[in-house]
């Protein structure tokens, strides 16, 4: 196991040197002189004289692996660099919102696994009776409810019809609700139906007809064999999900105005401060990165015979 | 389908037996997805499926308004004979821009899954078949790219590049093309393991024969379910980046910038957000169940 966890971190240092890069890219792709987006977000004049000394400072005249590699050396002493609209450290803004999106994410996170799981084990063993009709029937909706959809739904009736919300979460906890679940009910339903894939190939196995014949008890069985078994896939299907919740809480956030990364992010694409972006994309990927790696040691833990 | 068989012979028995009740309910519920019945499934759904198309290229000539013409005397008017959904703050009809909406989005979302789907293929069976250095640069970027959460890069890439349809497509389909990639390259793989391929190859036949003759039939339709799969999440995503007005630019119908104009006056015209929102779910519904019956008669 020690091999293992060692080897994978090791094999986390490309991925990373993958995701700066492609990320270092997006700023150098982008239409424009970053200094002049620089200085024009700064309101300064942009005349030829500060425009070459921008240029110098913020190093542009440099090769391209050059700017790369001072860029990544900061990255590693955890220096995103400057906004360019207001100066302040990108890190400084970062920090800011990611106490609010990870309250977010992980309210929505465990809302989803706490519906998701009893329901999916729920249908898997009542599978084709009506009650599995009806939750996969919602279900199904829920795959193909956007997530703003559902938030805009939500807020005209809960808000504005009945008043029982506030529109704008701004940090209450009355605020957070309406959040929470237009980001985890989306998430839900997919999983609902994935847990129940995974359970029911467990159930389908011969052990478990096995065991059924010679007389355990079938919640026995269920509990101490098939979910046992099912429980590898479906922690990898919990850490992948973490993907699509930090992609759908930059949405979630700019509809209810909640101050996390997401909006930041977005504040940060309307105002061109590509710094932030930069640092927002490489936060959200490495996170994912890392709850990825940390799943798949979790399933090893869970099922030792796993290899690679 | 054995076990079926065996179960219809033993009906009698059976019957008398409580407890064995409850599995030929269960019985009878795998012979609902046997395969003649998801056949006429699939043909429901493509035929639904037709139908969108349909109306989405024949838009321009089912609007019963202009869809961009505004109208000061019917500002956010309920919906009536004349408007079927009302109308928008600019007394633009919204039924009209619903269709034309459809055109956008159902064309370039089956459009990209197209593209990714023949791309990512191509790249994948290079892959799979070649393997080294073509297999090992190929996989890196696979694997680079979905270090990255989709939605979140599909943003930054649409943001950084500034909106609009053609940045969009890029943003969306730069990371797309990596499902059908990976799939195609595990398939081939296994592939090529198999006597026929290696029969070809003594009869002389090219690589490139191989690759498009014998292994290409033979991940085709895996690779067509799961762009039949991919439709509803690129629809999806098209309106989220709309939405979050990175995609298609305002004046232009599209349903995720509607429903992003509209949900500031929510409260006195909530048919502009309902309406695009509705075709909106309808459409990704629909394409869902195909995707779905697809994956049954696949039997997956």
């Amino acid at each position: 196991m020690k091999k293992y966890v060692v080897k994978r971190l090791v094999q986390l240092i490309p991925m990373i040197l993958g995701i700066t890069f492609l990320t270092f890219l997006l700023l150098y792709i982008s239409p424009g002189d970053p200094a002049q987006k620089r200085l024009s977000a700064q309101g300064v004049a942009v005349t030829k004289e500060v425009l070459a000394q921008t240029r110098e400072e913020m190093g542009l005249d440099r090769p391209f692996i050059k700017q790369y590699g001072d860029w990544l050396f900061h990255l590693l002493q955890a220096d995103l660099g400057l906004s360019y609209k207001d100066g302040t450290p990108v890190n400084q803004k970062l920090a800011r919102g990611m106490k609010n999106t990870f309250v977010l994410a992980a309210g929505a996170f465990l809302l989803a696994v706490a519906v998701s799981l009893p329901l999916g084990i729920y249908t898997a063993v009542r599978k084709n009776r009506f009650s599995d009709y009806c939750i996969r029937f919602i279900c199904f909706l829920g795959n193909a409810l956007p997530n703003f959809l559902l938030a805009i739904v939500l807020m005209y009736f809960l808000c504005i019809r009945i008043n029982a919300f506030p529109v704008i979460a701004k940090g209450s906890l009355q605020g957070l609700f309406l959040p929470t679940v237009a980001l985890a009910f989306p998430l839900a339903s997919r999983l609902v139906r994935q847990v129940r894939v995974a359970v029911l190939k467990q159930l389908e196995t011969d052990y478990v007809s096995g065991a059924r014949a010679r007389g355990v008890k079938k919640g026995y069985i269920l509990f101490r064999n098939v979910l046992h078994n099912a429980l590898p896939s479906i922690v990898t299907l919990l850490g992948l999900s973490v993907g699509t919740l930090l992609g759908g809480s930059v949405v979630i956030e700019s509809i209810f105005m909640w101050p996390g990364l997401g909006k930041l992010a977005m504040d940060s694409i309307t105002a061109r401060d590509y710094p932030v972006i930069q640092g927002f994309v490489i936060l959200m990927a490495v996170t994912y990165v890392v709850v990825n790696l940390l799943t798949d040691l979790g399933c090893r833990l869970l099922d030792p015979r796993i290899k690679e | 389908m054995c076990r079926i068989k065996g179960n219809c012979k033993d009906k009698g028995r059976i019957k008398e037996n409580c407890k064995e009740k409850s599995r030929m309910r269960e019985n009878r519920g795998d012979e609902k997805t046997n395969k003649s019945l998801v056949r006429k499934r699939i043909i429901f759904f493509l035929f639904l499926v037709l139908l969108l198309f349909i109306i989405s290229l024949l838009a321009p000539y089912l609007v019963p308004n202009d869809p961009y013409g505004t109208n000061a005397s019917y500002m956010k008017a309920a919906p009536s004979p004349e408007f079927p959904f009302g109308t928008d703050k600019l007394g633009r009809c919204i039924f009209s821009r619903v269709l034309m909406g459809a055109r956008l989005s159902i064309f370039f979302s089956l459009l990209l899954v197209m593209v990714t789907m023949v791309a990512g293929t191509f790249l994948g069976v290079v892959a799979g078949y070649y393997g080294g250095i073509f297999d090992n640069i190929i996989m890196r970027l696979v694997d680079m790219l979905l270090a990255f959460p989709q939605l979140v890069l599909a943003i930054a890439v649409a943001g950084v590049l500034g909106g609009g349809m053609t940045n969009m497509l890029l943003a969306l389909g730069l990371t797309g093309w990596t499902l059908y990639a990976r799939l195609a390259r595990g398939q081939v793989m296994s592939l090529k393991q198999e006597e026929f391929i290696a029969a070809a190859r003594l009869s002389g036949n090219s690589s490139l024969r191989i690759m498009a003759v014998h292994i290409l039939p033979n991940i085709a339709g895996e690779m067509i379910v799961n762009a039949a799969i991919q439709v509803g999440t690129t629809l999806v995503g098209f309106a989220g980046l709309s939405f979050l007005g990175l995609g298609v630019q305002v004046p232009e119908a599209e349903w995720g910038s509607m429903i992003n104009e509209a949900k500031g006056y929510m409260q006195q015209a909530p048919w502009a957000v309902l309406a695009p929102g509705a075709a909106l779910f309808i459409t990704v519904a629909v394409f869902n169940l195909l995707g779905d019956a697809l994956s049954d008669y696949m039997g997956r």
